[in-house]
This record gives C-alpha cells, structure tokens and sequence, in this order.
C-alpha cells in the first residue's frame, strides 16, 4: 500500500512567534490508514492537521502529499490537490448565509459536477447526519452539534482521499459521536484514509486497527510503532 | 461551477447593499448625456458643414446705386457664365432691408443709407481652388465686388463645436475611467467583505478564477441593471431636450438631433461598461487573490 503522506523532518514556526509550534516531525501515512491524532490543547494538532490539509506551508522540511513535494506546489496546482483532501474544521468554517444543504453542496459544485447530480448525494448526506430537516436552515439557526454534523457531511460528500477531522465529535452526544465515527469508517474501507485529531479518549478504541500518534509540544510521539512503519493494507 | 441560481448565493447579497446599482445608474446617465452632447454636436458640425460647403457671398460696396446695379449685373453674368458656379441669385433688397432693420431702425430704409448689393453664389463642387477662381473672377469683373466665405464666417462656431466635440469625448473616457476606478474599489471591498467566505472556498478546492467569476457576475449584473436605469432615464432627458431645440426653428440646433445610429450606440453603452466592469473585476479579484495562500 502506497504512502500517502509523508513528514520528513517537518517544522513549523509561525509569523508572529519566536518559537516552533512543530519541529522535527517524522511520520508516514499508509493509503487507506485510519489515525487518531491526540494531544493536550496547544500541543501542535491543528497545526499539524493544517499542513496536511495546504492550509500552511511548513518552515522547514519537506512534505509529501500523494507523491508529490506539498510546500514545492505552486499556487495554481493548489485547488486539485485540497479537493482530493475533505476536512472537518475545530469550527467547523461553514458560510453562514448559505443554508444546510447549500453548504454541503459547495465541494461538489466546486469539482463542476452537475446541479442535477447534486441534489441526491446532497439528501443522502443530510439523511446521514439526521438533518433531513432542517435542509434549509442557516448554520447560526443550527446548534452546534448540527452544525459540527454538517461540516463533516460536507468534508465527506466528495468522498476524499484523505478525510482530515479536527476534534469532529467534540460537539456531539455519544450516541452521534458513535454514529459519525461509523461514518468515518464507513468511509475508511471505501479506501479514505483518515485522520481524526480528538481529546476522546473514548474514541480511540473503537476502531480496530487504527493507528495513534500523539503529539506533545509540537513533537510527535509514536506510541505503537506504526507511524514510522505503515501498515501492508487498509486498517480495517 | 457558479452556474446556476444556487451557486450565486455563494457571496451574500444581504450585506453588500445594492449601492453599486446605484453609482453606476449615475455613471451611466452621465455618460450617456456627455456621449449624447457629443454625438448631436457632431451632427450639428455635419449639418453646418454640408450647409456652408461651397457657398459664397459677393457684396458690391457701391455708394453710387447707378454703378452699383451695373456692378451687380456684370458680377451676376460674369458668376452664371462660369462653370464652377451651379447658382448665383441676387438678394432681394427688401429682405436684406429687413434684416438690417434691427440694427438700423427705419434708417435701413433711407436711400441716403448706402448698403451693398448682395449675390449668393453656389459652387458646382466645393473647393477652395473654385473659391479662390471665383474671388479672382468677380475682382476682375467689378473692383467694388468683394467675396466672401460663409463658412469662414462661420468658422468661431465650428471651432466651438469641434471643441464640443472633443470635451465629450474627454468626460466619456473619464467617466469610463471613473467607472473602472469604481469597479476597482468595489472588487477589493467585496473581497474584504467576504474574506471569510472565499477563505472557506479555497480549502475546498476553488480555484481564484472559480471566486473571481462571482464577483465578475455581481459586477456585471449590477452595471447592467444600472447602466439600463441611467440609460433610459438619460435617453428620456434627451428625447425631452430635443423636442425643446425642434421648437427652436434653429437650423444649427436642430441639425445637432440624433440619428437612428446615434441611438443604438448610446443603448449599448450599458453592455459597453458592463463588458469593462466585468473586466476590471476580474483582474482586480485573481490580482488580490494571488497575495493570499
């Protein structure tokens, strides 16, 4: 199974900061891999997640994303490369003035498919996520857990490469939060790889195979093993 | 993608208000009435121009009436035995009595009074050469006859209005230009507006020609909708001016009314501006978002 991503000696220091934020971070990611990302708060795992995502380019080292330098890519090659990854934000990053299913919608009209062919997947996410009902609906009407449900049908519906969620069921009851992590590995055996930062502890056990890095003041433990040596196959 | 009625709603109508609609109504009644002046001062020019073409005056300063009706009638048959000129007529002495009458008062009417005996003259074809034969002819005929030009009479006006002319042309590439200055600031406030928005747009995959064509088809949508709105009330001050010169009788004022042409490109100066506005949209919108990650 091919690497998928891959961190080599990868740091980052923002603008604004005299100190790294990351450094040193040494990881690989297997094609179809389930992972769990945990960390105290502060500790690095947005901003790991961001440079997965090309939200941030690294200060140093270079990353690997589907084969290819991800800090050497120009601006236009960009767009091609973020709709291959769906990402579930901390909050969520949904246009409020768009409704529910607008909102869902915009990654598939993004990749130019056709209006008619939206609306069906649209439903079928919104049935997913148990907001069938509330289509309509502007995120500032929707509660926060229906708004965290949104964003990851949205990050979900154009079935990406790699799924990158950010503490995705913090905003959830448990009985969501199961049902959205089934989504996810749903999702991971149709070949996403996923990635999923979270604080549950919960979580972690409940997807078999999955694989966990820890990340403590912007460095990068590796528990199991199974970073720096990525499994043969799928994770589930 | 941004095809269809959904995709629009992608930027929020709600919070820019429509003011562009109307600054560019304004822009455009503007426009139009300076294209409008320039349009029917060309026209006029036209007109003023095929009128005077080739038409000459002869005056006979005579204070003798006895040598001046001699004079006149040598002038007149030297003028009609010559192929350059299509019409020599004298001017009724009645008429030219009249129309010194306000100048003279009854004294136009004394015979004490010596005024010149007048020939309008018409050329086969206008030309300067056929002007300066004829001058020279006439000369030669009567030394009290002397030849005038109408049109170098005339020539301060035609002056004003190549003037005329040329300040509309100015206010129409500086109200473009204002336009396109508005377009400008207008892209990079949207932007500004909805910075968040294209943000969450670019993590999902849009392209900057993707975000620049929403803007691109607000913009041209508003310049539309207003350049239409100011077309048409501009078009109606028009009409109502023109009928007001047509009351006039002035045969330079209503030589200045539109033609059907005139019309037609003044009802596409709407999609003219909207074209440029499109334009300056987009390069303004994939300039700023070039700066961005």
């Amino acid at each position: 199974m091919a690497n998928i991503v891959q961190f080599e000696d990868v740091g980052l220091r923002y603008p604004a900061s005299d100190v790294d934020t990351l450094s040193a971070i040494n990881f690989t990611l297997a094609s179809g891999g389930f992972y769990f990302l945990t960390g105290q708060s502060g500790a690095g795992k947005t901003s790991l997640l961001k440079l997965i995502y090309l939200a941030q380019r690294p200060s140093h080292g270079v990353i690997r994303l589907f084969g290819e330098d991800a800090g050497a890519l120009p601006r236009k090659r960009l767009p091609g490369f973020r709709r291959r990854i769906g990402v579930v934000f901390q909050d969520f990053r949904l246009v409020p003035h768009l409704s529910a299913f607008d909102n869902i919608a915009l990654p598939l009209r993004l990749s130019g498919v056709p209006e008619s062919d939206v609306e069906a997947p649209v439903r079928e996410m919104l049935a997913w996520v148990g907001l069938s009902e509330r289509s309509h609906a502007p995120p500032p009407t929707l509660s926060g857990g229906e708004q965290q449900r949104i964003a990851i049908a949205r990050a979900v519906i154009g079935r990406p490469e790699i799924l990158v969620a950010d503490e995705p069921t913090g905003n959830v009851d448990p009985d969501m939060a199961a049902r959205l992590l089934h989504l996810f590995e749903s999702l991971n055996r149709l070949g996403t790889t996923v990635v999923v930062a979270t604080h549950d502890f919960h979580l972690l056990g409940r997807i078999q195979n999955a694989h966990m890095m820890r990340i403590e003041a912007g460095r990068l433990l590796d528990p199991t093993g199974a970073l720096r040596n990525p499994p043969k196959g799928p994770a589930a | 993608m941004f095809s269809t009625a959904a995709d629009r709603r992608v930027l929020d109508d709600r919070r820019g208000t429509r003011a562009m609609t109307w600054i560019m109504a304004i822009m455009l009644f503007l426009t139009v009435l300076a294209a409008a002046l320039g349009l029917g001062t060309i026209n006029a020019a036209g007109a003023l121009d095929r009128e005077l073409a080739g038409r000459l005056t002869v005056q006979v300063v005579a204070a003798d009436p006895a040598v001046r009706d001699r004079d006149t009638e040598a002038v007149l048959a030297a003028l009609r035995g010559m192929p350059a000129v299509s019409r020599a007529d004298p001017v009724d002495p009645a008429r030219l009595t009249e129309l010194l009458r306000p100048w003279l008062g009854d004294a136009s009417t004394d015979a004490d009074v010596p005024l010149p005996a007048l020939i309008d003259v018409d050329l086969s074809v206008p030309s300067e050469e056929a002007a300066a034969r004829v001058a020279a002819a006439v000369r030669a005929t009567a030394a009290t006859a002397r030849v005038d030009s109408q049109s170098r009479w005339l020539s301060p006006v035609a002056d004003f209005m190549r003037t005329m002319i040329y300040a509309a042309a100015v206010l129409v590439m500086l109200m473009a230009a204002a336009t396109t200055a508005v377009v400008l600031l207008a892209a990079r406030a949207g932007l500004e507006t909805h910075r968040d928005t294209i943000a969450i747009l670019h993590m999902l995959g849009s392209t900057d020609v993707q975000v620049a064509r929403l803007f691109q088809r607000r913009i041209a949508l508003d310049t539309m909708v207003g350049g239409v709105i100011g077309t048409l009330a501009a078009m109606l001050a028009i009409w109502a001016v023109t009928g007001q010169m047509a009351g006039l009788g002035s045969q330079l004022l209503s030589g200045g009314v539109l033609t059907r042409g005139d019309w037609v490109l003044i009802a596409l100066l709407p999609l003219i501006f909207a074209i440029v506005a499109t334009l300056a949209a987009r390069i303004a919108v994939l300039g700023r978002l070039r700066l961005v990650q």
